[in-house]
């Protein structure tokens, strides 16, 4: 008994120590971020002699932080909302409705998850190009179209938990589709639609190359802006250190408020 | 009758034109294009296979497969190996497991470009700082090789992605019942016996998905490629993805371009297939 407890404290301080190998790029990029240029040149790995706040008030002005952080929230706010609202009502449709047709819909949504984005990416942009949608609605329509495949597959296959016999007895009430589905299938789909929208916020706030193709100036997000803003300071690591931490910062408060939430939605959005 | 067939549409249109003008059409409209020598904006001429005919003595292009290969294959072994080692680590009760677990996945939830860019910092930084105070000099001189830049992206992707895979073992992991291992130790197996034997098996399905979706993630990599290397030097370290972006954007040659998009395609669609193949043929074998 003993030996295994002993055990079990190696087992816990080993999983320590690859634990803060794991945090050491965070660890890193935090202390020097508090450094000045020259100290960061004669000592990366120790902690600053004095903190100095400045670099991260220039990289928030230069990163030109509210506004491409209002602009990232803008872009994933609406696009996910729209892919849960528009994915949740085809998926619900094409469970219910038991014809080939619809069986043929399906296995289209799902199929177009095997067109990776870089082979649709050049026509694409041409072509919304040409209609002048090269803005921020575009850019959402766009979210829609890769998202909903994915979203889609997730509702249909969390319809099957949800019996017929809701819908029926709801007809027999004099309820139309539309209010069985807003009012007791969607309801239902709770659980599924959390997964959905973790799985689309990892990916839209962090998507950096469609962005980059469709907007910009004023209507950046941040890893745009981010990119501009290292292409900027590269070689000065001081405001570039302290510019990823920013950028960083509000992915780890949402991450440490929901982890539970995040961790379960992206086991489901894995393996089912 | 007539009516379920119209709130049929009514809930399945709005997604399936979305799909249709955001994947379908640019997905036709370019392989069409692939066979002209269209600009962006107009073609003027059909050209027949003239694009692929070129790809295929492209060298830049077909370094960038091979690169992309060689990637993958490392980026598989190496996410496999450490995710299922963490997944086996933290499913062994101890205080921490919770905070292990939230630490090792942490980077996914970061944005590519930026871990490309930190990552940046500690190999051209933090590395060569360690490097001259222990007197090591394989840890000088970091992304200005070729090869020092492919382990680069090698050690950024499996630091990235093994919690990742983590969280797909840990699921399979933990739905192994526990009077089984139990039952298992009373006949006298150890714990690597428990593993091999009773375990593993359980498991395996867990190892068909993480396998594709590593392979899947490493073909399309760009964020992390473009942060990192950049692609260089001089091209050496560039992967599909950037390569057919900078052929588009930076040469703004379209048309070529896309012909190395729908070979790009192809190569994904046939792994993904495989994956489905696999995963029908194991649904039949149990």
């Amino acid at each position: 008994m003993k030996k295994k407890r002993r055990n079990k404290l190696i087992i816990e301080i080993v999983g320590i120590l690859i634990a803060l190998l794991w945090l050491s790029p965070f660890y890193l990029m935090l202390v020097n971020a508090f450094k000045t240029k020259s100290e960061i040149f004669s000592d990366v790995l120790g902690l600053p002699e004095t903190w100095t706040f400045e670099n991260f008030s220039q990289a928030f002005i230069d990163l030109n932080f509210v506004n491409s952080f209002m602009n990232s929230l803008f872009i994933t706010v609406a696009s996910v909302a729209i892919i849960i609202l528009f994915s949740s009502m085809a998926g619900y449709a094409l469970a219910r409705n038991k014809s080939k047709l619809s069986a043929v819909i399906f296995m289209v949504f799902v199929a177009a998850m095997l067109i990776p984005f870089q082979s649709v990416m050049i026509p694409l942009i041409s072509l919304f190009g040409q209609v002048d949608m090269l803005n921020p609605t575009g850019l959402i329509f766009m979210y829609l179209g890769f998202g909903t495949s994915l979203s889609i597959f997730l509702y249909h296959g969390a319809m099957a938990g949800i019996p017929v016999s809701l819908d029926e007895a709801a007809t027999i009430d004099g309820a139309n589709k539309w209010q069985i589905f807003w009012k007791i299938v969607f309801p239902m789909l709770k659980p599924i639609s959390v997964t959905v929208m973790i799985l689309n916020v990892i990916w839209i706030w962090n998507d950096y190359l469609l962005p980059s193709l469709v907007l910009g100036g004023e209507n950046a997000t941040i890893p745009l802006r981010m990119f501009f803003f290292f292409g900027q300071y590269t070689k000065q690591w001081h405001l570039a250190l302290a510019g990823l931490t920013i950028a960083i910062i509000p992915v780890i408060i949402v991450y440490f408020i929901a982890q539970k939430h995040i961790i379960k939605g992206v086991t489901d959005g894995a393996v089912k | 009758m007539r009516n379920r067939s119209v709130s049929f549409w009514l809930f399945v249109t709005p997604t399936l034109l979305a799909l249709a003008l955001v994947v379908f059409v640019p997905f036709i409209y370019g392989f069409v294009f692939s066979f002209t020598d269209w600009n962006g904006l107009s073609a003027n001429e059909f050209i027949g296979l003239a694009n692929y005919v070129e790809l295929f003595q492209d060298k830049e292009f077909l370094n960038s497969i091979w690169f992309t290969i060689k990637f993958a294959v490392a980026s598989i072994v190496l996410v496999n190996v450490i995710g299922l080692g963490l997944a086996l680590l933290v499913t062994q009760r101890m205080r921490s497991s919770n905070i292990l677990r939230t630490v090792f996945f942490m980077p996914n939830l970061i944005g590519g470009l930026i871990l490309g860019f930190i990552w940046q910092f500690i190999f051209v930084s933090a590395f060569d700082a360690v490097g001259s105070a222990l007197g090591i000099e394989a840890l000088q001189g970091w992304l200005s090789t070729t090869e020092t830049g492919f382990w680069g992206l090698v050690i950024l992707n499996v630091w990235q992605y093994a919690g990742y895979i983590m969280i797909i073992y840990i699921a399979y992991l933990e739905s192994v019942p526990e009077e089984l291992l139990e039952a298992a130790e009373i006949d006298g197996a150890n714990s690597i016996q428990r593993f091999w034997n009773v375990k593993f098996p359980l498991v395996a399905p867990a190892f068909t998905i993480s396998l594709f979706l590593t392979l899947s993630n490493a073909f399309k990599l760009y964020d992390q490629n473009l942060a990192l290397t950049n692609g260089g030097p001089f091209n050496s370290t560039q992967m599909v993805a950037m390569e057919i972006y900078n052929t588009a954007f930076s040469e703004s040659d379209m048309a070529y371009a896309q012909a190395k998009a729908v070979i790009f395609f192809i190569l994904v669609a046939a792994v993904a297939l495989t994956q489905v193949y696999y995963n029908k043929k194991r649904e039949v074998d149990l």
